[in-house]
C-alpha cells in the first residue's frame, strides 16, 4: 500500500469523528416516495414504495439482485419516472439530476473520463457551478480529503480500483449534494479497501450533513453505516429498521450482529 | 524514454532499408543487377541532384503535395462531419448511412473514366479521386468510434449537468478519438495510393505526371526516384499521424512508456 493511503488510513482512525444528534423524525424531509411504482413492459419491478426521508439520514437500501435497488436510485435522482405514484423533495431539494437539484449519483463503477487527468475527473462534479482556477482549487482540496491530493494530475488509469472510487466519491461531493445516492459503490473493492472506503465516506457524511442513500448488497455494511436499513423483497419494502447505535460503531458489536441476524432472516427467512 | 533509446529504437527501423541500398549498389557495380533493368543507388542519387537544380523535383513534388492535401481536406472534412452527424443523430444516420454504405463499396479508382469524362485530366479530377478515396476511411472510423463511446461515461455527464456542448466536447469526442486516428493513418495511405494512379493515368505535372515521361524517355534512373519518393512521402505523412496520435492520446495505456 502507497504510503500516503497508509496515511490516510491512520488520520481515519486517529481523527474524533465529530458527534451528532440523531437524526429526529421532526427534521425537515428530504425526500419521500408516495406509492411508487414503476414498471418496464408487463414486469412490475417496484410495487407501491412508501418512504419518508428526514434531511440528513443515511439510509441503506437492502435486497436480493434483481429485487429494484438501482432502479429506485434511479427514480430518486431522476434518471427514470415512476409510472405511478410521486415523488417528494423537501424545501430544500428538486426533483431531478443537473446542477440546481443537487442530488448526485455514485456508480458502482468509478466512471471515470480515463483522458482527464485526476483532479480534472473531479472537475466534473462543478459543471456549472464553478470552472477555472476556482474549480481545481475545489477539486484539489477535496482530493486532499479523500488522501489523494499527491494523485491529482495522474492518468486515472494508473490509479488502482479503491483509488479510482474515492476519486468518484470527490466528484460526488464537491458539489455539495443535498442528497447522494450511491449504488453499490463499493462492491467491486477487496475486503480492506472496502472498509477504508466505509470509513471515508462516514467521515465525510459527518462532516457535511447531506442525506445518503446506500445501495449494498453487504448487511454488514449497512449496520455499521447507516441510521435505517430498509430491505426490499418483491417490489415492496419488506423492513424498515432503524438502527439505534452511537457513533463510532464497534464493528465487532453484539448491538449490531443481532440487527445484522434480524435482516438476513427477514432476507433468507 | 531517454532521447538515446529514442534514437536507437527509430534507428533500427532504418536499417534494413540501408543494407537493401548497400547490397543493390554492389550488385549493380558487380554487374549482377544490369542498369536498364534497376539502375544503381548512386544513379538515382544522380538524377535526384540533377532534378533538384533545374528545380523540376520541387516544382513537381510541391504540385502532387498540394493536390494530396487539397484532396485530403475536402474529403476528410466532409467524411469527419457526416461521421459526426451519423453517429449523434439517428435520424441523420437513418436517412444516410444506407447510401454510403452502397457507395463504399465501389472502389474509387474504378470511376477514372467517369471521372476523365467528367473533369478531362484538370486538377479537379485529381481532387474528385483523392477526396472521395479519403472520404471513407474517415467517415467510417469516425462513425465507430462515436457508436464505440461507453455510454455509461455518457449518462455519468449527463447525470452531472453536462448540456449537449459539453457532452459531446468532454466525453464523446475524446472517446472517439482513436477510432478516428485510425481512419486518419488509413486514409493517408488512401490518399498517396490515388494520387499515384491518377497522375501515372493522367496529369501533366507532379510525381505520377515525372515518372511516366521518365519512361517515356527511358529514364529508368528518374521512375526509380519518383517512386522512391512516393515512399518517403507516404512515410512521412504516417510519421505525421503518429506523432500527433501520441501528443492527443497521452491518456491512453497504449501510449503510456511507448
Ligand atoms: N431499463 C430497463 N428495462 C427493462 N427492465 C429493466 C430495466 N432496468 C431494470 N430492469 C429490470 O428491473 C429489475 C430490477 O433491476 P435493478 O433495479 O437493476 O435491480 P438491482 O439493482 O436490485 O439488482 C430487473 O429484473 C431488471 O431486469
Ligand atoms: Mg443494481
Amino acid at each position: 500500500m502507497p504510503a500516503a493511503s497508509l496515511a490516510a488510513v491512520r488520520s481515519f482512525v486517529a481523527a474524533p469523528i465529530p458527534t451528532r444528534p440523531a437524526v429526529s423524525v421532526e427534521s425537515p424531509r428530504a425526500f419521500a416516495f408516495k406509492g411508487v411504482e414503476k414498471r418496464f413492459g408487463d414486469k412490475v419491478v417496484l410495487d407501491g414504495i412508501d418512504i419518508d426521508v428526514p434531511v440528513g439520514q443515511f439510509v441503506a437500501v437492502i435486497g436480493k439482485s434483481g429485487c429494484g435497488k438501482s432502479t429506485l436510485l434511479r427514480l430518486l435522482a431522476g434518471l427514470d419516472r415512476p409510472t405511478a405514484g410521486s415523488l417528494i423533495f423537501g424545501p430544500e431539494a428538486k426533483a431531478g439530476a443537473g446542477e440546481e437539484s443537487r442530488t448526485r449519483f455514485m456508480f458502482q463503477e468509478p466512471r471515470l473520463l480515463p483522458w482527464a487527468s485526476v483532479v480534472k475527473n473531479v472537475e466534473v462534479g462543478l459543471t456549472g457551478i464553478a470552472a477555472g482556477a476556482e474549480a481545481r482549487r475545489r477539486a484539489l482540496a477535496i482530493l486532499g480529503e479523500v488522501g489523494l491530493a499527491d494523485r491529482a494530475d495522474e492518468w486515472p488509469s494508473v490509479l488502482s480500483g479503491g483509488q479510482k472510487q474515492r476519486v468518484a466519491l470527490a466528484r460526488a461531493l464537491i458539489g455539495q449534494p443535498q442528497i447522494l445516492a450511491l449504488d453499490e459503490p463499493l462492491g467491486a473493492l477487496d475486503a480492506l479497501t472496502r472498509i477504508e472506503m466505509q470509513q471515508l465516506l462516514e467521515r465525510i457524511w459527518l462532516e457535511q450533513k447531506f442525506t445518503a442513500v446506500l445501495v449494498t448488497h453487504d448487511v454488514a455494511e449497512a449496520v455499521a453505516l447507516a441510521d435505517r436499513v430498509v430491505v426490499i423483497s418483491e417490489g415492496r419494502i419488506a423492513l424498515d429498521l432503524e438502527v439505534p447505535v452511537a457513533r463510532p460503531r464497534w464493528r465487532g458489536s453484539v448491538e449490531l450482529a443481532r440487527l445484522e441476524g434480524r435482516i438476513l432472516d427477514q432476507l433468507f427467512g | 524514454m531517454t532521447l538515446t533509446q529514442r534514437v536507437k529504437q527509430n534507428g533500427i527501423g532504418w536499417l534494413l532499408p540501408a543494407l537493401v541500398i548497400v547490397g543493390w549498389e554492389a550488385a549493380s557495380r558487380v554487374g549482377v543487377m544490369p542498369a536498364n533493368v534497376l539502375p544503381a543507388p548512386s544513379a538515382v542519387a544522380e538524377a535526384f541532384w540533377r532534378l533538384t537544380l533545374s528545380g523540376e523535383l520541387i516544382q513537381n513534388i510541391g504540385v502532387s503535395t498540394l493536390r494530396a492535401l487539397a484532396g485530403f481536406a475536402v474529403g476528410g472534412s466532409i467524411g469527419f462531419a457526416l461521421g459526426l452527424a451519423n453517429g449523434l443523430s439517428a435520424l441523420s444516420r437513418g436517412l444516410t448511412d444506407t447510401t454510403l454504405q452502397m457507395i463504399r463499396n465501389i472502389p474509387h479508382l474504378a470511376l477514372i473514366p467517369l471521372v476523365i469524362l467528367w473533369f478531362g485530366i484538370d486538377e479537379e479530377a485529381k481532387l474528385f479521386l483523392v477526396a472521395l478515396g479519403v472520404f471513407f476511411p474517415i467517415y467510417v472510423n469516425t462513425l465507430l468510434g462515436i457508436q464505440s463511446v461507453d455510454p455509461q461515461l455518457v449518462e455519468m455527464g449527463r447525470v452531472y449537468g453536462m448540456d449537449r456542448r459539453a457532452l459531446f466536447l468532454c466525453v464523446i469526442l475524446p472517446g472517439a478519438l482513436p477510432a478516428i486516428f485510425v481512419g486518419l493513418r488509413y486514409a493517408l495511405g488512401i490518399m498517396w495510393l490515388t494520387l499515384i494512379v491518377a497522375e501515372t493515368i493522367s496529369a501533366s505535372s507532379g510525381l505520377g505526371y515525372m515518372a511516366m515521361q521518365a519512361r517515356e524517355f527511358l529514364l529508368i534512373d528518374v521512375v526509380v526516384l519518383s517512386i522512391l519518393i512516393y515512399a518517403l512521402l507516404g512515410k512521412l505523412a504516417d510519421s505525421l499521424a503518429r506523432l500527433l496520435e501520441r501528443l492527443s492520446l497521452g491518456w491512453h495505456p497504449a501510449f503510456q512508456n511507448a
